[in-house]
């Protein structure tokens, strides 16, 4: 290193090529066009994530006369409905469930051992299921058919033998 | 800054001990990524291995600890105690120091290791709880943690020395990135710390009964994400740095290059979030303002492509590139180390995209924990990384051995394997990913597989068995060269660490570039507000009531 270049008075700066204001410029758009797709997806057309539910105590929870002591569907007179899934190494229960057509239904799933994952093929519910805490989410099912739910997250051994099936009917 | 410094030779041979444990970690590791991608088309080689090991889960417990954790973490502290030494043309301040460090990470490797060998620890290198491992899996991979913490410590005394001597010059670039580096990953593992030490260690020797598993996710995605830039910092080093230099250029911008830097140290922690999307346990608010701050980090990586490439452009011009993209043929791609970068850096191009979706808070509803996740990760980790620190070692085993390249020749062809077998394997997962496979799944044995993923899931296996080979090339090629006969006899490029100079020379970058306050205090502001409400109210309401189970 030169004696020069230890002296102060050298002249500073950035050195910013036109072409890289421009880049960044363009970066910077690209980036606010992409976080108002997924405001305006997620705040106005309500493609939403998981959110706090409710936390429980993964030892009890499937006990006692709680809604996951009995899991299962509850259908209410709108035609909507409310399904409780317990998630435990390797199984769903229930496994099988049947609603109607048009329907909404509102999942809670939970764990008594490990984590799990729970996605229903073909649509948007898609969740962690943590022990200690209610996984929620809602979907429309408008098409007719079988969808597949699996578990998603590695919890053993058989983690690939876990799903469950539901069935929509017209 | 450019003249040579030779390195002594017990500089040379601590990193080498480096290099040993990491190759030797990539040999085992890449082993078992072949027989996932196998059993995908129904092809199951595991009950042949019995009973060295014993499951899926086991193998794949040994690809991830082994490649992501060890490999990159032995290679990273080597090549950044070169780029300290060589950047800074000074021993390291305390050796010792240094040497305590790499050998707790040894012993931190063994006692991982012992139990992963032993299937009590089959629980994948995310040990998301309450799965739980053996204690002294844990207590391990701590170890690994906190010898890199002191090797990086050892680098920060050197600069610090350096500085004393040396008021007023822009700390060189190679070295600068490396303490960015190695002060990010100091804060950022912080996270997995708490999770370890507060947790899961106390828990694993039977001291507390259970654990919180929505808080020890929390913990372990504060270090997580963070991790993707330790990984991938000490590459961008090499391709700031180093490649321009390899492809006869110099570095476009040498102040872009400190602030994109600058805004890693800043960025790279506050979003973990990101990768808990389909938490519930973390309020959706939270994972908003976390998906917005992990798309600032798109910044920086945007203005690492820009100087990076424009680099390149610059040097394959002076070589008589014409045209739009004439530059590019003229680049030299006889060179391995140089076309095995070139190489990662365009299967980084699809990582980078794909991060983005993965970062797209609703959208990731879509991928989350599905096989778009790990096809996405062998672009980053698999290619950016593990490709770059390929291409790197061809130059740097050469150096440190004193030993000739076996052969060039099929260094080159062993990125292009990569390449092309990447290409086809994680092309097959984000699309297997798409339609909805699981990832960390045995897809060959899972009842639910409909008919239209076998073209995908033989792609998938095609492409691991194309990566095998090239990873056993390059193994083999390294070897050959580590215990060669045929020494390099005089100067040449050889013997040359590759450094590149800039276009403007770095002491006319502002001094503020140089300046560590405030992007410390800006960083550390950053958590607080990103991560402090939400750790206050999930330690807050802690709940030890999950006991585990033993995979």
């Amino acid at each position: 290193m030169s004696e020069e270049s230890r002296d102060d008075s050298v002249e500073t700066s950035l050195h910013l090529d036109p072409y890289e204001k421009n880049w960044m410029r363009l970066t910077l758009v690209l980036l606010v066009v992409f976080a108002a797709a997924v405001t305006i997806a997620g705040f106005a057309l309500g493609f939403q994530v998981p959110s706090p539910e409710e936390r429980v105590n993964p030892q009890t929870v499937a006990k006692g006369d709680g809604p996951f002591a009995d899991p299962g569907l509850r259908e209410y007179p709108n035609g909507s409905y409310d399904l409780y899934i317990v998630s435990q190494m390797f199984a769903f229960t229930p496994n099988e469930v049947t609603v109607k057509v048009g329907s909404e239904v509102t999942f809670y799933v939970t764990s008594v051992d490990v984590q799990h994952g729970f996605k229903i093929q073909n649509t948007n519910v898609n969740m962690q299921i943590v022990p200690g805490q209610v996984s929620k989410l809602a979907v429309v099912f408008d098409e007719p058919g079988t969808y597949d739910f699996i578990c998603t997250e590695y919890c053993g051994s058989a983690h690939a033998q876990m799903y469950g099936t539901l069935t929509v009917e017209k | 800054m450019l003249t040579n410094y030779e390195l002594t030779k017990s500089e040379k041979s601590f990193i080498s001990v480096h290099l040993l444990f990491a190759f030797a970690a990539l040999a085992i590791g890449t082993f078992f990524g072949p027989l996932q991608a196998f059993e995908f088309s129904g092809v199951d080689f595991y009950p042949l291995l019995e009973p060295i090991i014993q499951s899926y889960y086991q193998g794949l417990t040994l690809h991830g600890v082994l490649n992501a954790l060890i490999f990159t973490t032995f290679f990273i502290t080597g090549f950044l105690t070169l780029t300290t030494i060589y950047g800074l043309k000074r021993p390291l301040k305390f050796p010792l120091l240094n040497r305590i460090g790499f050998w707790t990470m040894v012993v931190g490797l063994v006692m991982a290791a012992v139990p992963i060998l032993l299937n009590q620890a089959s629980v994948l290198y995310t040990f998301y709880p309450p799965l739980k491992a053996n204690a002294y899996f844990y207590v391990g991979l701590t170890l690994v943690v906190v010898g890199s913490w002191i090797e990086g410590w050892g680098f920060v005394f050197t600069w610090r020395e350096w500085r004393k001597e040396n008021p007023g010059i822009r700390t060189p670039l190679i070295t600068f990135g490396g303490l960015i580096t190695m002060v990010m990953w100091q804060i950022a593992t912080l996270g997995v710390a708490a999770e370890i030490l507060t947790m899961l260690i106390p828990w694993a020797f039977g001291w507390i009964d259970g654990v919180d598993p929505q808080l020890a996710r929390t913990y372990f995605w504060f270090t997580g994400h963070p991790l993707v830039y330790f990984w991938l910092l000490p590459a961008y080093i090499s391709w700031y740095a180093m490649l321009p230099k390899q492809a006869g250029g110099k570095l476009f911008s040498d102040s872009l290059a400190r602030i994109a830097f600058w805004l890693f140290l800043l960025l790279s922690v506050p979003l973990g979030f990101h990768h808990q999307f389909v938490d519930p346990g973390v309020p959706a608010g939270w994972k908003y303002i976390h998906a917005v701050l992990t798309y600032s980090v798109f910044f920086p990586s945007m203005l690492t492509a820009f100087t990076v490439i424009a680099s390149l452009e610059r040097a394959g011009r002076q070589r008589g590139g014409k045209g739009l993209l004439g530059w590019i043929p003229k680049l030299p791609w006889s060179n391995p180390s140089v076309s095995a970068q070139l190489l990662a850096g365009i299967l980084f191009f699809f990582g980078g995209i794909g991060g983005l979706t993965n970062a797209s808070y609703n959208i990731n509803l879509v991928i989350h924990n599905t096989a778009w996740v790990s096809g996405h990760f062998h672009l980053t980790v698999a290619s950016a990384t593990a490709l770059s620190f390929m291409g790197i070692s061809y130059w740097l085993v050469p150096y440190l051995r004193g030993r000739r390249l076996w052969s060039r020749k099929w260094a080159v062809i062993q990125a292009w394997l990569w390449f092309v077998g990447m290409m086809i394997f994680s092309n097959a997962m984000h699309v297997l990913g798409l339609l909805g496979a699981p990832r960390r799944t045995p897809l060959g044995e899972a009842p639910y597989i409909p008919e239209e993923w076998s073209g995908h899931l033989l792609r998938t296996s095609i492409g691991g068995a194309i990566l095998f080979v090239s990873a056993y090339m390059f193994i083999f090629n390294i070897a050959k060269t580590w215990w060669s006969k045929k020494l390099i006899v005089g100067p040449g490029e050889e013997t040359e660490i590759p450094v590149a100079e800039s276009v403007h020379p770095a002491q006319e970058t502002p001094a503020k570039l140089d300046w560590w306050t405030p992007w410390l205090i800006g960083a550390i502001a950053l958590i607080l507000v990103a991560y402090g409400p939400q750790l206050i109210e999930q330690i807050g309401n802690i709940d030890l009531s999950s006991p585990g189970v033993m995979p």
